[in-house]
């Protein structure tokens, strides 16, 4: 094990699930981002301001990191152009078609125990495992 | 999970393991399990009129094949969603270039999933035009 930071990881999930929780508590809504984040790239009346607010929480959130707490963007890997806009287009598809992703499936869905959540988050973790086995241990780490 | 590294370590069952984002979900899930249950109890939220609570049950095969695609992009970006946004406001190129390319993405789908994509496409002229309707909340 390398780099394990259990408390800094602990911290981490509980605000985040604090944030969903503030979102179901105010909105109604539940926290899944890549929901929220398509719902702003094709608005829906009425349905667009609310989800700007929560992406522009995000981003001052990382605001409030760049300044104090710079090494949270220390990224640890080098990934071409190529592989970052293939990782994009792969995340941005596929979280649309199954309709969320970490957040939305992996903390809100499970913790509501959702049986479409659980299939989810175990298939993405798994088909995460194999490509980092392959980048990793086959690729050579850096591409 | 800003840092890829940390997410990418996770993944990498079979080398350095590094189980924080483990640790990570735990505190998420213990949290929001708990004030899931609480604030259901509630006829309404605080400053919405209700609840929009996902209705699907199914375990389809977009979901299937959805979820596989996505963690494939997730094991070689190192980025999801949600910090990948956040990272944005470090203007690092790899991570604009990453949510870039998923806004793409997610164009492409809204496009291909919407039934004018395939009529507009196959008539050559009177096309009418495109609307792209979300279909999410």
């Amino acid at each position: 094990m390398t780099d394990f930071t259990p408390l800094a990881s602990l911290t981490g999930g509980v605000l985040i699930g604090l944030s969903a929780a503030a979102m179901l508590l105010f909105n109604g809504k539940i926290a899944g981002i890549s929901g929220i984040l398509s719902g702003a790239l094709m608005p829906v009346k009425s349905e667009t301001l609310w989800r700007l607010f929560f992406l522009g929480g995000l981003l001052v959130g990382g605001l409030i990191l760049r300044f104090w707490l710079p090494h949270a963007f220390e990224f640890g890997t080098v990934r071409s152009t190529e592989a970052l806009t293939v990782a994009g287009l792969l995340t941005g598809v596929g979280t649309r078609l199954a309709n969320g992703c970490t957040s939305g499936h992996g903390v809100c869905g499970i913790a509501r125990l959702s049986a479409r959540s659980m299939v989810a988050t175990a298939i993405f973790v798994a088909t995460g495992a194999v490509v980092v086995y392959i980048v990793n241990h086959l690729l050579g780490g850096a591409i | 999970m800003t840092r890829p590294v940390k997410v990418i370590g996770f993944l990498d069952f079979g080398g350095h393991w590094d189980p924080s984002l483990a640790f990570v979900m735990v505190g998420a899930i213990a949290v929001y399990s708990v004030s899931y249950l609480q604030i259901r109890t509630r006829s309404a939220p605080l400053l919405a009129d209700k609840f929009f609570v996902p209705l699907r049950a199914r375990i389809d095969k977009n979901l299937v094949f959805g979820a596989a695609v996505f963690g494939a992009g997730w094991g070689l970006g190192g980025f999801c969603p949600g910090p990948a946004i956040t990272s944005l406001a470090s203007g690092a190129v790899p991570v604009t270039i990453f949510v870039a390319a998923m806004a793409a993405g997610m164009y492409l789908h809204g496009l291909a999933a919407h039934p004018n994509f395939w009529r507009t496409l196959t008539r050559s002229t009177h096309a009418p035009a495109l609307r792209l309707i979300s279909d999410d909340s």
